[in-house]
């Protein structure tokens, strides 16, 4: 039979959905290392439920994923889907609106009864309307799952769960995708009928969309003119919790990580947790609070040491973190983003803890905080974090947030010489020896640990005398620890890169951006530079302290733009620190910039509309 | 300069940071005791870390000259949970109070202990809120008055010891300020204990809580009122032409008449600290004055591997089963493509 014709496209974005049971960010998952594999730019989103398992077929039970790949740069998930897989009605409720007007849909007709129209809050077939607006591709896929699984010795429940890999088989037909590492991925795991099952479905839905009238032909998007070198695909967390591992064998020091389980941070815990054979030690920890204090008292011992939450977790953690800031031992801090107050919406996307970072702790509190801008950022932010700690002795926050964590990019491997090693030195010698004695330059005090003949001393929370480390009340001496203590996190400044600009460096619009929506300022900028538009943009990693060229870059430009996912932190800051006129685009819906609602607000600002 | 080889005193022991606990405090007698203690150690002055959160006997570490934290209000465990488990070499004592440890960080007191952390814990237990002048506290008698409860105490109290046992702790014991020799006998049997060593020191608050326990700290009182725990000894107390002892039936203690005769005869029960349940220790746990003479001394020492080994193994284990990690092999492991020039 000869194949279909292949039609080349240069990009693509697809969004599986399903209930949260079936399997929609595996498939998710497995589409991606097989597109990483074929040589694409990509970028991806998973948006699931906080539940578990919210009842089936309704919709505060679907689960999604989204790719986006291309032969071309692409920093985002994309705005919009081109291609949506739904595998209930819940499912297409949920999702078609954002689907790209005329772009395709392809449904499990199978699962398209009066009933389940019901339970996703359907009063009428949304089909004819569904057909006029989209290429509708309409699949029985559990009848063909079962097919394909007929005769094996596992029951009709187990066979209908790989209904998931049919689709999968059928997506990587039409995108040309290998699907090797899925089988090579599917023998790891499973082992006689439930491996055969899988297998065999997942070659079903090959084989569907090779023999199927459905799709006359299929599309090729060709491999992106990428850096050479080699890649893998990461996600946010794991990048993090690699740059923790990374962290041990750069400073040659054992890391000690302490953390509470919480979504969206726990994978961190993880993944840290199987890297025992680094000398990596991990502590569950009975709340956060208790994963902050073991942290700290792990550094005091003179261990690498960090701790990883989210949001409500940071918000537990500040009374210690003002202890490590009066003691001022190393340690890191990260705060995985997510949507709030409270328990808010845990799964979602926010930039809400800015402020809170900076300010959130009783007393004259300063603490130095950074950000990571894309996934794999993630790996170096940490370690950038790592680095001022131990060189400035100061508790660090790190700023990652729920869609770095989850969402995923090819990220080229670094050579391990090529990342930056930072020696740590543990006084010895007794002979003029004193707890808060400073570095000139850094004003860093001495990291001596116990097991140091000579050098016992004793740390605490209550007000410090110069040098010695005395519990002191005078009144002076207070003030001066409490400007020492913010001088040198203002000295952190002279110890970090200048912001780099993207695009010229003067012109009519400046738009800032920090953490995760690197990806979405820089696609919209992007775009507007080639439409010609005076607009430029930088990204903060350091918030705390700023670079030092900030307030120079801020003022070679008439109108600064801020789109944060909050209501305005990192703009307030600007304006109170440089006076700067800046305007905030703000958006707090658990949702992702989009690169149409920056690029839309870039143009109403070159425009004259500010508002 | 190290002090592994030299003999240490007690002097070696003493900061130069003045005392500033209030006359009389039983405070005073505890530290004496400890700093008597550490040097029969052998262990070297830099491997001790004091640990404590906040209170009156927090302040315990700025008046030892070894390694210490002042930590935040019932924190003290986790944060020496921190210290043990990175340093597993280090001789790690956490002192708390009755407040810090029961109320505001009875979580991570209890979790600690479950761990079984290879740490001593000394609780200083006065009854009542010192350092914030007066408070009742979760270990206040019902009915106590106070500055926050002038009308009474209504809240049952917690008894430390009873606490202890239910978080599943391997070594509890109960101690009196004053009694130097069983305080340091105590310590010492604390620190040989492998794996969380608890101790309750009665300790009295001559400001907001005077005389709370007088019965247990006064010589002639405390033939009377307490009963000191003895491993192979039959459970008797008293005067010896009143000796009483008691029996355990049904997990529920009674008192019996010996006097002169032989106590096992009478049904008086044997102290055994290594009973594989710990119901044995709760029948003891109950007994309250002034129904019952209050037990002093080891209620429960068994055999637990302790945290900070078992965490230590599994990094060994690591290693030997998978080598000393690479980050080279660990970035490029799974699924990886070269992009070529």
């Amino acid at each position: 039979m000869p194949s279909k014709p292949k039609e080349s496209i240069e990009r693509v974005a697809i969004r599986f959905c399903g209930d949260s049971g079936d399997g929609m960010q595996l498939t998710g998952t497995k589409f991606t290392e097989s597109t990483a594999l074929a040589g694409n730019d990509l970028s991806t989103l998973p948006d699931f439920p906080a539940e578990i398992r919210a009842p089936a077929g309704t919709l505060a039970g679907v689960s999604g994923f989204q790719i986006h790949f291309s032969s071309a740069d692409i920093r985002t998930p994309a705005d919009h889907p081109d291609v949506l897989v739904a595998f209930n009605p819940a499912a297409l409720r949920a999702n078609v609106d954002d689907v790209r007007p005329g772009g395709m849909v392809i449904l499990n007709s199978d699962a398209f009864n009066k009933k389940s129209l019901q339970r996703a809050g359907y009063e009428d077939d949304p089909l004819p309307d569904i057909r006029e607006r989209f290429r509708t591709l309409e699949i029985p896929i559990t009848s063909l799952n079962r097919e394909a699984v007929k005769g094996l010795g596992i029951s009709s429940r187990e066979g209908d769960r790989s209904k998931n890999f049919f689709a999968l088989g059928l997506m990587f037909w039409l995108y040309n995708r290998p699907m090797e590492p899925t089988l090579r991925w599917l023998e790891g795991r499973f082992q006689g009928d439930v491996l055969e099952a899988n297998t065999r479905v997942l070659k079903a839905g090959y084989a569907f969309g090779e023999t199927t009238e459905i799709f006359p032909s299929s599309f090729v998007v060709n491999r992106a003119k990428i850096q050479p070198g080699t890649y893998r695909n990461i996600t946010g967390n794991t990048a993090l919790a690699w740059g923790v591992v990374a962290a041990a064998t750069q400073m040659d020091h054992p890391v000690f990580l302490g953390a509470y389980p919480i979504t969206p941070a726990s994978d961190v815990l993880h993944e840290v947790a199987r890297f025992r054979h680094f000398g990596v030690k991990t502590f569950q920890a009975e709340d956060e609070i208790a994963a902050i204090s073991a942290t700290i008292g792990a550094s005091f011992a003179g261990h690498l040491a960090i701790t990883t939450t989210s949001g409500p977790g940071m918000v537990l953690k500040q009374e210690a973190l003002g202890l490590a800031v009066m003691t001022e031992l190393p340690l890191v801090v990260v705060n995985i983003q997510r949507a709030g107050p409270s328990t808010g919406m845990p799964t979602k996307i926010e930039q809400t803890d800015l402020l809170m970072a900076l300010h959130g702790r009783n007393g004259e509190s300063p603490v130095p905080v950074v950000a990571a801008a894309t996934p794999g950022d993630c790996f170096y932010t940490v370690l950038e974090a790592f680095r001022i700690a131990v060189t400035h002795m100061t508790p660090v926050i790190m700023l990652s947030d729920s869609y770095l964590a989850n969402s995923a990019e090819p990220w080229l491997i670094p050579e391990i010489d090529s990342l930056r090693r930072t020696a740590i030195q543990h006084p010895t010698d007794a002979e003029g020896f004193a707890p808060y004695l400073r570095d000139p330059d850094t004003l860093a005090r001495p990291w001596a640990v116990p097991g140091t003949p000579g050098l016992e001393h004793r740390l605490g929370g209550l007000s410090k005398q110069d040098r010695t480390g005395s519990v002191s009340y005078d009144p002076r001496n207070n003030e001066r620890m409490v400007e020492l203590r913010a001088e040198k996190v203002a000295r952190i400044a002279n110890d970090i890169p200048p912001v780099e600009i993207f695009g010229p460096d003067r012109g009519e619009l400046l738009v800032v951006g920090w953490g995760g929506t690197h990806g979405a300022i820089t696609s919209a900028v992007e775009e507007a530079q080639r439409d010609g538009r005076s607009v430029s943009s930088i990204h903060l990693r350091h918030l705390n302290p700023f670079p030092t060229n900030l307030r120079d870059v801020l003022g070679r430009f008439e109108q600064v733009l801020v789109p944060e996912l909050n209501s305005g932190q990192l703009t307030s800051l600007l304006r109170a620190e440089f006076l700067t006129p800046a305007h905030v685009m703000s958006k707090v819906q658990g949702q992702p910039f989009l690169v149409e609602e920056i690029r839309e607000r870039i143009d109403a600002m070159l425009d004259g509309k500010k508002d | 300069m190290t002090t592994a080889g030299a003999k240490l005193t007690t002097k070696d022991f003493q900061s130069d940071q003045d005392i500033r606990w209030c006359p009389g405090c039983g405070d005073y007698s505890i530290l004496a005791n400890v700093q008597r203690v550490m040097p029969e150690l052998g262990i070297p002055r830099e491997n001790f870390v004091f640990v404590s959160g906040i209170g009156c006997s927090s302040r315990f570490p700025y008046y030892m000259n070894t390694y210490g934290m002042h930590t935040i209000h019932g924190r003290a465990p986790a944060f020496a949970t921190g210290i043990k488990s990175s340093r597993p070499e280090l001789s790690v004592w956490v002192v708390t109070g009755d407040g810090d440890g029961l109320s505001i960080g009875g979580n991570h007191l209890l979790h600690t202990i479950r761990r079984n952390v290879d740490i001593q814990i000394l609780l200083f237990n006065n009854r009542v809120y010192g350092l914030t002048k007066g408070q009742y506290s979760p270990t206040s008698r019902l009915g106590m008055r106070t500055k926050s409860t002038p009308d009474g105490a209504i809240d049952y109290p917690i008894d430390p010891i009873a606490f202890a046992l239910g978080a599943g702790a391997t070594f509890v014991a109960r101690t009196v300020d004053v009694n130097a020799p069983h305080l340091q006998e105590i310590l010492r049997r604390a620190h040989a204990h492998r794996g969380t060593a608890f101790i309750e020191i009665l300790q009295n608050c001559p400001v907001y809580n005077d005389d709370e326990w007088i019965e247990l700290e006064d010589r002639k009182q405390r033939v009377e009122s307490s009963l000191v725990l003895s491993d192979g000894r039959p459970l008797t107390w008293g005067p010896d032409d009143q000796r009483r002892g008691i029996r355990i039936e049904d997990g529920i203690p009674s008192v019996v008449a010996v006097g002169a005769e032989d106590p096992v005869a009478k049904g008086v029960a044997i102290h055994h600290e290594r009973h594989e349940t710990p119901a044995y220790a709760f029948a003891l746990a109950s007994l309250q004055r002034p129904e019952f003479p209050l037990p002093i001394g080891v209620f429960r020492a068994v055999e637990k591997p302790s945290y900070e080994r078992a965490l230590e193994q599994q990094v060994v284990d690591a290693v030997g089963k998978r080598g000393p990690g690479d980050l080279a092999s660990l970035l490029h492991s799974g699924d990886t493509w070269t992009v070529e020039e």
